[in-house]
């Protein structure tokens, strides 16, 4: 059997996906019998443009995208990656979802750059000069790529064909994926990669894996308030989000009592936050909803820390 | 040929009150604005936050009628759907979104007259928004 031809490319993203992938650790070994890398940047080899540019059409097997789309330079890369591959896929909540990043969306552009090169306490830049797409220098020309004015998960720039969810994603799920693309034994196109179930299916917090009947939700408690205690988490007022996530991750969190944050995507539906509200305010008391008002600071950045690009009002108007 | 701008209003009623309220103010003529479009639900509660945000994708204005606190027909739909509302209409803010937009109504089967008048208000004030464009 010839290799398989494998592509990764770090977009808008922290490489903590590409972090999950090394986390594999003897299972990548195993699977670099069967895999060849043919560009893994910028994170691990320093390939230029030309490089995948020089690749003939559809000659890499699969390529996993980690991160958003935000600069004019990923957008570029990714649709050269996109005439090269075969099979592509968004790895990881920013590339499937938008992600952390993608939180940007709340915000223009402009206040976006006033924060970061105008009005942070560290900043020294009294002409107030904000990164520009070209400059001369003594008749040379500099080129930085363009920021646009929102991000993007990979779907929305090209056509994608499997999506993998998580804030990274659960190496053993990784590995279950690396496993399906290696033997071929993949689902629909445009599928996501994932068991299908929610966090709380996989959460030995769970009431119904004693045979109980989940209690309302009578108080709110941030994270900070307290230590908790083995019940469910949304049972004692933290706000989980395991009813409406995929649990490919195996409940990370609330295992280790943080409360789901939605990383590993929606189990159904087409806005995540929109599908959190449907849930929590249905186990919620009147009470309890008005305190959630009364604390957390921005409901919306809760509800879609991961997929603001993706929900259906994907940017502030 | 473009006219003048005309609000679209949707109204999302439950099916035993506000509905019925509707069915009244036909039968009895009071006069509501041809604005407003009606979509029948079978419970204020069964209006998913998914269903107001996707509307609001393509109206000005959506609103949500249900029964009187007590009356729901299946006992405690409203309640629900006056909760998630609460959360909606505070992210919809925090989107750029003026809260007038989206409102919440419980009219009742014999309030014929209150669902017109609701509906003229309702019309009224998305004009004075004006579009929501995206
Ligand atoms: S999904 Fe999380 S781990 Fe992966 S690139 Fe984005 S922020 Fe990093
Ligand atoms: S809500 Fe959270 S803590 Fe409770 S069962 Fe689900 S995942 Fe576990
Ligand atoms: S519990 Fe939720 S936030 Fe944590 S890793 Fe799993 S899906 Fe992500």
């Amino acid at each position: 059997m010839s290799k398989i031809k494998l592509a990764i490319y770090l977009s808008a993203g922290c490489a903590g996906c590409e972090m999950a992938l090394v986390d594999l650790s003897e299972k990548l070994i195993d699977a670099l019998e069967n895999i060849e890398i043919v560009w893994w940047t910028p994170t691990v080899v320093d390939l230029k443009y030309k490089d995948l540019e020089n690749l003939e059409d559809k000659s890499i097997d699969v390529a996993l995208v980690d991160g958003a789309v935000r600069l004019s330079e990923q957008e570029h890369v990714i649709k050269i990656l996109r005439q090269k591959t075969k099979v592509l896929v968004a790895f990881g909540a920013c590339a499937a979802m938008g992600g952390v990043p993608g939180l940007a969306n709340f915000h223009k552009r402009e206040e976006l750059l006033e924060t970061a090169y105008i009005n942070t306490w560290s900043t020294d830049n009294p002409d107030g000069v904000l990164p520009q797409t070209e400059y001369d220098v003594n008749g040379s020309k500099l080129t930085l790529p363009e920021f646009y004015g929102e991000v993007k998960a990979l779907h929305q720039v090209v056509d994608v064909d499997y999506f993998i969810g998580g804030c990274p994603p659960h190496h053993d799920h990784v590995a279950v994926a690396v496993e399906a693309i290696i033997k071929g034994e993949l689902p629909p196109k445009g599928s996501w990669i994932t068991s299908g179930k929610s966090v709380c299916d996989s959460c030995r917090r769970n009431p119904a894996q004693k045979g109980e009947i989940r209690k309302p939700i009578e108080k709110v408690r941030r994270t900070i308030e307290g230590t908790p205690d083995e019940e469910c988490l949304l049972q004692q007022g933290y706000l989980c989000l395991g009813p409406v996530t995929q649990g490919d991750c195996g409940g990370s969190c609330p295992q280790v009592n943080i409360p789901c944050r939605g990383c590993g995507g929606p189990v159904a539906g087409k806005d995540f936050g929109a599908r959190a509200v449907g849930a929590l305010a249905s186990l919620m008391t009147d009470e309890a909803v008005d305190e959630m008002l009364e604390k957390i600071p921005s409901l919306g950045k809760f509800l879609y820390r991961y997929s603001l690009p993706v929900s259906l009002i994907n940017r502030k108007k | 040929m473009m006219g003048e701008w005309e609000p679209n209003i949707i109204v999302i009623a439950c099916n035993w009150c506000t509905y019925q309220a509707a069915d009244l103010a036909g039968s009895l003529r009071y006069p509501y604005p041809t604005t407003v479009k009606i979509i029948r639900v079978p419970c204020s509660g069964r209006v998913e936050p998914e269903f107001i945000i996707e509307t609001l994708r393509n109206a000005d204005g959506v609103l949500i009628g249900g029964c009187h606190p007590g009356d729901c027909h299946y006992k405690e739909g409203n309640y629900k759907a006056a909760r998630r509302f609460k959360l909606i209409q505070k992210m919809l803010v925090e989107m750029g979104i003026e809260p007038e937009r989206v409102r919440l109504e419980w009219i009742s089967g014999s309030e014929g007259l209150r669902f017109a008048e609701v509906m003229r208000e309702f019309d009224a004030k998305i004009r004075e928004l004006g579009p929501l464009r995206w």
